[in-house]
């Protein structure tokens, strides 16, 4: 299990679970539902947000929240 | 033949092409008011919908869903979820994105739950089957229960269609439900029926998880009382039963779409990317484009800008000759037609701003520039999206402040707001470019032209200040709103014109309307004083001077001295003092306060000289003595007192205008006045003493 915040761009996973209940309404209603597939895209310079792709589009998200957010690994195929 | 007038509701996720369909549906026919009470914007326009139906559609703030996070998302859901607001529409139209179609069609299925009569407009389902999304269009409207339209809203392709299904939709509730909130929470949903006092599932169960739904202040205590007796926490069920409802989005998506390798539009968005983000080029290529837009709203609108300018003067002329001399000529054409001239000179800054914001907004470069600085500018109390208000505001503050709209959190937005005044706009450089030839010697610093370098130093000065007031007042500022970035970073692609132009039309009429009212009532308030003098002063200036050399000129100048402007020039000398300001340019900042570049003109009319030649002014004030020493006014040190007070105070009404339309509250225009006049006249002051 791993923080989303802390994955290198490329890494593909499913979200398990968001652990702050203001985000995870925010998160939820864009579609990052648990069990849904993430791959992280971007992340911007000096400690921006972290861009991934969730249900084919790119959606940021900050450092602080991204941390919040727990992936589980997928392997890559 | 009379004919029928419904109410269309527009809503969908923002970048989902709604408002290009809302331009194609009403073309110019659009009304930007607000709603009551609060300061967002309501949009609307009339269509014909066919020989039978007109319709006034309601371009609804885009939102992704019924659970709303800001101000404008919550009119979405007020407007949708209340069968008594006045613009509860007859026929919604929930427009989603075909390339996007799982989170785009939650805001839709909500809609459904709530037994409203919708259709669903699919937007850019051609660029969908390119990328290899391939969307059985009769299939999900057969588990939707409702008409689904395939459009393309910038071709206008599917328009007559929608049409037609709308008028078809208008007694045509959807055929089934979406998602059963009574099953998942049962009783729960039946006693909030009870207690509200209505038959609506969805609206009780919105209700229930705190959702301020208009006319509900009243249940709430009930409603509380209810979740506490079922041990129910609000946050709690929302989760659910949006797990749940994508849970079933997912099934439906699974039956309907089929998906197959992407194509090359992807790559290219992450080309660009890899560029446009770089942590080294994306910020070289960011500052490349802000040099465009500040030459292009500082340097392209120069001549528009005289064009107007002229056209004001000659009007002014030819009203002040064709109508009978008096006091009625003179509040046409000093009061009203300079107070017009004033408004209508912003207009070509506005529209070359919002021209260069609409269309890089359009591309989705906007999101990248805000993803890139949202780190940087957080730290000071700002948002990755106040980026362009800030430097937009080195142009003019009046559409830079109203670009700030973009930004979500309310304090973030606030304190945009509150420091883009800060930055030196093109109003400040007459007065800067006055000053600094008559106080600062032509020598060269290091190779470069002194002047120049000194002009430089109070465009950062501005820059600074405004970075430096941003992170104080994200310590005096209280919010309990937490600030969030959660931002889909759209495809590129190419801008519509069409969009282009409709928001210059807009922030045009805005300023106009809006600003414009404000402006002329302190235009007429700021002649009146120059006007009027007590008693009959204004008649014996007038005997004393005829038949001299120059008299008009000299009578210009007694008479402003003598009016009520004049005196109020010589009642705030002695607190001017310190800073090595006279009575003189004591009336030039009040007036100026109409408009910073005044200050030349006053100066001029204040000091008898003939011409507005800024050339023979600079002449004539260099030969100003001070009274006291008899060596010349104009000292480089009360020059640099002056030009720190224009770079500081808040003198200028139009910005103070639509700060109050922004914010819908007096208080933010009265502390942004007082705090800036503050900073202004204490940094005149420290400098004025410590270099005389």
């Amino acid at each position: 299990m791993q923080r989303l915040a802390n994955l290198a761009i490329g890494t593909k996973g499913k979200i398990r679970s968001i652990s702050d209940s203001d985000l995870e309404q925010k998160l939820l209603e864009m579609g990052c539902t648990p069990g849904e597939q993430i791959k992280v895209v971007r992340r911007a310079p000096f400690g921006g947000p972290v861009a991934i792709l969730v249900s084919s589009y790119v959606l940021s998200v900050r450092k602080e929240d991204a941390l919040k957010i727990d992936i589980k690994l997928l392997k890559d195929e | 033949m009379s004919k029928e007038q419904i109410k269309i509701a527009l809503a969908g996720n923002p970048n989902s092409g709604k408002t290009t369909l809302f331009n194609a549906f009403t073309g110019l026919k659009q009304k930007v008011g607000n709603y009551p009470g609060i300061t967002v914007e309501k949009k609307s326009g009339k269509a014909k919908l066919s020989g039978e139906y007109n319709a006034e559609i309601i371009d609804l703030p885009g939102t992704y869903s019924l659970f709303p996070k800001s101000m404008d998302e919550q009119v979405a859901q007020q407007v949708l979820c209340n069968n008594t607001d006045e613009d509860y529409p007859d026929v919604t139209i929930v427009i989603a994105d075909a390339t996007n179609l799982r989170r785009s069609i939650f805001l839709l299925t909500q809609v459904i739950d709530l037994n409203m009569n919708v259709v669903l407009a699919l937007n850019m389902v051609d660029i969908a089957t390119k990328k290899g999304i391939l969307i059985n269009v009769n299939l999900l409207s057969e588990e939707l229960g409702i008409q689904v339209i395939a459009i393309n809203a910038r071709k206008g392709n599917g328009i007559e269609s929608l049409k037609e299904a709308i008028i078809k939709t208008i007694d045509e509730k959807p055929k089934k439900l979406f998602l059963d909130v009574n099953k998942i929470f049962k009783k729960v949903i039946e006693k909030a029926n009870e207690i509200r006092g209505v038959e609506n599932n969805y609206a009780s169960f919105l209700a229930l998880c705190r959702q301020k739904l208009s006319g509900e202040v009243l249940n709430r205590c009930a409603l509380n009382q209810l979740c506490k007796q079922y041990e129910i926490i609000p946050e709690r069920i929302q989760a659910k039963e949006t797990v749940k409802r994508y849970k079933v989005i997912d099934k439906v998506i699974f039956s309907c779409v089929k998906k197959e390798a992407l194509a090359g539009k992807y790559q290219f968005t992450k080309k660009l990317d890899d560029l446009l983000i770089h942590p080294f080029f994306g910020y070289i290529i960011f500052l490349s484009v802000l040099f465009l837009l500040f030459q292009a709203v500082f340097s392209w609108s120069a001549y528009p800008m005289e064009l107007i300018d002229s056209l004001f003067t000659d009007l002014s002329i030819w009203t002040a000759n064709a109508m009978p001399k008096g006091m009625l000529n003179d509040l046409v054409v000093n009061g009203i037609l300079a107070g017009l001239g004033g408004i209508f000179i912003f207009v070509p800054q506005i529209a070359f701003l919002f021209a260069f914001i609409a269309f890089l907004e359009d591309t989705g470069y906007m999101a990248r520039v805000s993803f890139i600085t949202d780190k940087l500018l957080r730290g000071v109390g700002l948002n990755g999206r106040s980026i362009i208000p800030l430097l937009s505001g080195a142009a003019c503050a009046v559409p830079a402040i109203m670009s700030a709209r973009t930004i979500s959190s309310w304090k973030e937005r606030l304190i945009t707001i509150m420091v883009t005044p800060l930055m030196s706009c093109s109003a400040r450089l007459p007065v800067y470019a006055l000053i600094i030839s008559m106080v600062i010697p032509t020598d060269e610093f290091l190779g470069f032209n002194l002047q120049g370098l000194v002009m430089m130093a109070f465009y950062l000065l501005g820059f600074l200040a405004a970075i430096g007031v941003a992170s104080l007042m994200k310590f005096i500022i209280k919010s309990k709103e937490r600030s969030y970035y959660i931002m889909e970073m759209p495809s590129y692609k190419i801008p519509d014109w069409k969009t282009v132009i409709y928001t210059i039309v807009e922030k045009v009429k805005i300023f106009l309307f809006d600003a414009g009212k404000i402006i002329i009532a302190i235009s007429i308030i700021l002649w009146a004083l120059s006007s009027f003098a007590p008693g009959k002063k204004f008649e014996k200036i007038e005997q004393e001077w005829i038949g001299k050399t120059d008299a008009e000129m000299h009578i210009a100048a007694d008479k402003l001295e003598a009016s009520y402007a004049g005196i109020i020039g010589k009642t705030i000398e002695p607190a001017i003092k310190p800073l090595g300001f006279d009575w003189k340019i004591g009336i030039s900042l009040i007036t100026s306060f109409a408009a910073r570049e005044v200050f030349v003109g006053t100066m001029s009319t204040i000091y008898s000289v003939g011409d507005d030649n800024i050339q023979s002014i600079q002449e004539r004030l260099k030969n100003v003595k001070n009274q006291e020493t008899g060596e010349a006014f104009f000292t480089p040190s009360v020059g640099i007192s002056l030009m720190l007070f224009y770079a500081f105070a808040m003198q200028c009404m139009s910005t103070l205008a639509i700060v109050y339309r922004e914010t819908k509250d007096w208080k933010w225009p009265v502390i942004q006045f007082l705090y800036m006049g503050v900073l202004a006249y204490l940094s005149s002051f420290i400098a004025y003493q410590m270099l005389s």
